[in-house]
């Protein structure tokens, strides 16, 4: 789908290791995919405890996905919830009322997220600009009742209970799921090979034309490219990331609250980009981890920490734009430029 | 249950109640669209000041029970703190992208949220229609309650006050010419940054009168903004961005479309008000007035 769409991309350079073209940190750039497993893998070290690792982990992909239109492709989406709900509510109700394999059920909540998203694009692709936020937000919000008024399927208002997966049965072994640390590392390989994917489609033809019509969708329209269609493959791939996410949560809480849809949870991933760095590979895991342990450590402090999470996220947006990540890459790379340090 | 095998005075009852449903959201979308035709923001606050507009009106209403204080204090007060935002928040985001005032706002939802949350509690309060406002009036083709008549005659007479406001006057004059192109107005003297501020004030003040004007109908809660939000951001879409008619006919057709169908399908309420933006983005994307020119 993806590359007759891409097809006439070749001929755009690729923007990777922007910065200082032959410096330490475009090296280091390059090595992305290696550099961000090997801090998921070593996260737990240093995670207060690995519950709330596993949260990370699984709300970094689903803020990852959301990057992918807003970071790359400069669409501000304020639906993506509905995503991560498909992708939690297909992979439940597969479990629950069908007793599919879990491996099963998270190709078919994500299967039922590409749906979604898919539907969802074709119509919120028409509009353009700040028109995009808004049109995102009422149509995932259309879905979220729709779920809502799903009882049968859903558990409507009380989420869907009941998801219980004690071990992943694999040809030969059986890891148990109930060990905390099995758990994140058996997450960890989904979202591993979620992260290798994202990084090829943004090192292909595709991922320049994205960026493309983030810097001039007139220009990227008049050179060739089918803007429409692009930004609908990569609102359903988004929601692919978002869908992969919600299953892996699902599996994770053994419950899908009817909140997951909210439109209150789309705005934990805009969030979460943004703390983190939307311009960036790896901020929206720096800032999944930033929101969660922000709100663990506020929430023991007082109820209302949504105050001081909006205090924040206000402060981020007038002092802070390019987010935590953003904001350390920028500085390294001009630490990394200073001392004529390029060879 | 079909629409034809229902009395016609049913129907025309329905039709009354969905206008003055949709009073309530050309209010909040008239003042989205304000705000977003002139200075190019959306307001995601918007829901939130609503929210806190009913609250001040139904705290001021247990201390004077008077509605009409209410009536005017809540946009008052609302249109302040809109004035307070662009001047301290909104203004130093001139010259970024037009994400970055949609994210602030949209922090600033939260902060509002949770600060009618802990100054009035996490439970809503319960209030309905004044006593002069209670009853209902015989209309000709049924009793219809007093108060939503009384609703549909205010918000008609603010939204005629606006459109003079906006076609007749001299401050409405510089509006219409700043929307089309600000620079302009800037070399002519005029100091544009003064007409965002007031704007952005009399778009807020809009929310908060929504909210108190609301309140009767539904009780107040810290979350009632949420959905309101929704639904503005539908109005606009379907009536076309920065049109003040779009707003209005949007406002009133989702109305309609809203009571309609929860006299034929209760169940599918709530999607009904989606089904019609998804409807005109498909056959009429930029909206049914839109582009006609900005406050067209």
């Amino acid at each position: 789908m993806s590359g007759s769409a891409a097809g006439p991309a070749r001929a755009v350079p690729s923007s990777e290791g922007s910065g200082a073209p032959g410096g330490r940190l475009a090296r280091a750039g390059r090595h992305r995919v290696a550099l961000s497993l090997a801090a998921l893998a070593l996260f737990p070290l240093v995670a207060p405890y690995e519950a709330l690792a596993v949260n990370i982990l699984v709300l970094g992909l689903y803020a990852l996905g959301f990057n992918l239109l807003f970071g790359y492709a400069g669409l501000l989406s304020f639906g993506h919830a509905a995503f991560l709900g498909a992708g939690a509510y297909g992979c439940g109700i597969a479990i629950v009322q069908y007793g599919l394999h879990p491996l099963a059920a998270i190709g078919l909540g994500t299967g039922l997220a590409v749906a979604v998203a898919a539907a969802m694009g074709y119509l919120a692709i028409r509009t353009r600009g700040i028109y995009f936020a808004m049109t995102t937000l009422a149509l995932s919000m259309c879905v979220y009742y729709a779920f809502y008024r799903a009882e049968r399927l859903t558990g409507g208002e009380n989420g869907l209970r009941g998801i219980n997966v004690p071990a992943l049965g694999l040809p030969g072994v059986s890891l148990p799921l109930l060990d905390p640390t099995v758990k994140y590392y058996v997450v960890l390989v989904f979202v591993g090979a979620a992260i290798w994917l994202f990084s090829r489609i943004l090192a292909s033809p595709f991922g320049a034309v994205l960026e493309a019509i983030r810097e001039n969708e007139g220009r990227a329209e008049a050179c060739g490219y089918d803007v429409r269609r692009v930004k609908l493959v990569a609102f359903v791939i988004s929601g692919a990331f978002c869908g992969l996410a919600g299953a892996l949560q699902a599996i994770h809480l053994s419950i899908v609250p009817i909140e997951t849809m909210h439109y209150a949870t789309s705005g934990e991933a805009v969030m979460m980009a943004l703390l983190g760095g939307t311009r960036t590979f790896f901020g929206p895991f720096v800032g999944a981890a930033t929101f969660l342990l922000l709100q663990d450590g506020l929430a023991t402090l007082t109820s209302h920490w949504q105050l001081l999470v909006g205090a924040i996220f206000i402060a981020f947006v007038l002092f802070l734009p390019l987010g935590l990540w953003g904001e350390v890459l920028a500085r390294l790379r001009r630490l990394d430029a200073a001392p004529g340090g390029a060879p | 249950m079909t629409l034809a095998s229902l009395p016609l005075t049913l129907v025309a009852l329905q039709v009354v109640t969905g206008i003055a449903l949709g009073a309530i959201y050309v209010l909040v979308g008239i003042g989205l669209s304000l705000i977003f035709g002139l200075m190019n923001i959306v307001n995601f606050a918007h829901g939130a000041f609503f929210m806190a507009g009913a609250y001040v009106g139904v705290f001021l209403y247990g201390y004077t029970g008077n509605f009409w204080v209410s009536l005017v204090v809540a946009p008052v007060a609302i249109g302040l703190l809109g004035l307070a935002v662009e001047r301290v928040l909104i203004r130093p985001l001139y010259g970024r992208g037009p994400d970055d005032p949609l994210l602030l706002t949209f922090g600033l939802a939260y902060v509002v949220v949770e600060s009618v949350r802990i100054l009035f509690g996490l439970t809503g309060l319960p209030f309905s229609a004044p006593p002069p406002l209670r009853g209902a009036v015989d209309i000709g083709i049924g009793y219809f309650p007093l108060y939503r008549l009384f609703l549909i005659g205010f918000v008609g007479l603010v939204v005629l006050g606006l459109w003079l406001l906006i076609e007749r006057t001299r401050f409405g004059l510089i509006i219409r010419a700043g929307a089309r192109d600000p620079q302009i107005v800037q070399v002519l003297g005029i100091d544009i940054g003064r007409v965002w501020l007031a704007v952005f004030g009399l778009g807020c003040a809009l929310a908060g009168l929504a909210g108190i004007l609301a309140a009767p109908l539904q009780g107040v809660t810290p979350e009632m903004g949420v959905p309101v939000l929704a639904e503005a951001f539908v109005v606009t879409v379907v009536g076309g961005m920065g049109s003040l008619a779009g707003a209005v006919l949007a406002g009133l057709l989702v109305g309609i479309v809203v009571a309609m169908t929860s006299l034929i399908a209760p169940d599918l309420t709530k999607m009904a008000i989606f089904a019609v933006m998804a409807l005109v983005l498909l056959v009429r994307p930029r909206g049914l007035l839109g582009r006609a020119g900005a406050f067209g």
